[in-house]
């Protein structure tokens, strides 16, 4: 339970700090999901793939990259786009955060 | 700062939420197929968009940001939801894995209407 939550809190911050910097009004495109999806979904597959141990997967899978990773904030964004670009940033999500997981597992 | 200590605060909630329901799944569903990040998925995606429009009247802009974006964000899952594509993928059941995909994204955006709709109804 201790780790869940030290790792959620931290990831949650991290998320925060990223979607501040990146998802500004001047970009056409939420890039701080993205990136954050694309990046917790790799070092996740990362996580797994190394074999770690329970400790580590509650600290840094379940609190830390399930935090940092957000599915609600993805598809509340896909909803505000048109068709076209809704479609592309669900694929681009998709296959890059899918890509990133299997390379590494 | 105190706006991220209180994201962050919020989302170690939804964390906690998000593995008590996983641990509670796994009392009754013993399947491969990933239920608990399913539900908690679709429960995040009502809530989201519903609280997005609800909460504005009843609180302050940082209570609001920590409940959104801290609390539903960290509840909700996108490493996850991957991870456990590729595991079914690589277990040789790719029909899960794709009907896991297929129910994740056209529910998740169901519930998403639905959360928008209610939220804009009340």
């Amino acid at each position: 339970m201790m780790f869940v939550a030290i790792g959620g809190f931290f990831g949650a911050i991290a998320r925060f700090w990223v979607s501040n910097q990146l998802n500004k009004k001047t970009f056409p495109f939420p890039f701080g999901t993205l990136l954050v999806n694309v990046l917790g979904a790799f070092l996740l597959g990362l996580l797994i793939g190394s074999g770690a141990g329970e400790d580590s997967r509650l600290l840094f899978g379940t609190g830390f990259l399930g935090a940092f990773t957000t599915f609600s904030t993805w598809l509340f964004e896909v909803k505000e786009m048109d068709m076209k670009k809704a479609f592309f940033y669900i694929a681009i999500t998709m296959a890059a955060g899918f890509f990133g997981s299997w390379i590494v597992m | 700062m105190l706006l991220y200590i209180l994201v962050g605060l919020a989302g170690m909630i939804g964390a906690l939420l998000r593995y008590t329901l996983s641990v509670t799944t796994a009392f009754w569903w013993e399947g491969n197929f990933p239920l608990a990040t399913l539900l908690t998925n679709y429960i995040g995606c009502f809530l989201l968009p519903f609280l997005t429009l609800q909460l504005p009247d009843r609180m302050t802009v940082s209570m609001q940001k920590a409940i959104t974006t801290g609390l539903i964000g960290s509840f909700t899952t996108f490493s996850a939801f991957s991870v456990d594509t590729i595991v079914l993928l690589e277990t040789g059941e790719a029909m899960a894995a794709f009907g896991y995909v297929l129910l994740s994204i056209a529910g998740g955006l169901f519930f998403i209407h639905l959360g928008y709709k209610r939220g804009r109804a009340l």
